[in-house]
């Protein structure tokens, strides 16, 4: 009798370790704080001001095809919407910075682009995958989350966040 | 049957340990950005068309239980 609550109580705890297991891991989501980028030690480029303006952080690497593909659709959202208080902030997320200079040499993007080369940003933020970016408000509070690049439509789907988060501010002081 | 059931317990403490290691492993998990490794050319097992096709053909000429990869064969290494 012992013996089989023992058992049960053994089964329990495995099923406990199991759910533990599939866990995801906590990070930054719309509603939350995003970290300042002033606090990191960010390479390889100047971080813009970005006070009072709506922000895209985009978390890239050389080696990431789809990043690579959302690189001339940045350049068109900086392009429409940065006359009105849009700026994009693109973090590099790679450990070579030959590899970061090469893909920014090549790619040549109309923003600004850093390299979190010892990954404490990414760290901090916990990205579910490459690319993912992050549309914070004027306030820097993360209103959208874009984990993965799907073309047109996440081209599309920014351009009305990042318009409907520059309307919000009209008005504002 | 004392020593058998000191046994089932010493499994199953052995048992416990191993998955303990197991619910630590997404500690361990290769993070998103930690993947540039990973994405390397070198990385891809099919990256030699002329290494996959010799692997290939040895494959299914000395694999003695079903004919690999759509060809008839049975070990006989004469494909």
């Amino acid at each position: 009798m012992v013996t089989l609550r023992l058992r049960r109580l053994l089964f329990a705890g495995f099923l406990a370790l199991g759910a533990g297991a599939a866990e995801p891991p906590a990070g930054v989501g719309a509603g939350s704080a995003f970290p300042k980028l002033s606090s990191f030690d960010l390479s390889g480029g100047a971080v813009p001001e970005t006070a009072g303006r709506v922000v895209l952080v985009d978390f890239w690497a050389s080696w990431c095809a789809p990043c690579k593909a959302s690189f001339p659709a940045y350049g068109r959202l900086q392009a429409r919407f940065g006359p009105s208080g849009f700026v994009i902030v693109a973090v590099s997320v790679d450990e070579s910075p030959a590899a970061y200079a090469a893909f920014v040499a090549r790619q040549k993007p109309a923003f600004a682009t850093v390299n979190d080369r010892g990954h404490a940003l990414v760290g901090a933020v916990q990205v579910p995958t490459m690319p993912t970016c992050f549309v914070l408000d004027r306030k820097g509070t993360v209103r959208f989350v874009h984990a993965g690049f799907r073309g047109e439509q996440t081209e599309r789907e920014l351009g009305s966040e990042i318009e409907a988060l520059l309307a919000e501010g009209k008005g504002a002081p | 049957m004392k020593a058998r059931r000191a046994a089932f317990f010493a499994a199953m403490g052995l048992a416990a340990v191993l998955l303990c290691g197991c619910a630590s492993t997404p500690a361990a998990r290769v993070k998103p950005w930690e993947r540039g490794a990973l994405a390397d050319e070198t990385m891809n097992p099919d990256r030699d068309s002329l290494a996959s096709a010799m692997i290939e053909h040895v494959f299914f000429s000395r694999e003695a239980a079903t004919g690999g990869h759509g060809v008839g064969g049975s070990g006989c290494g004469c494909n």
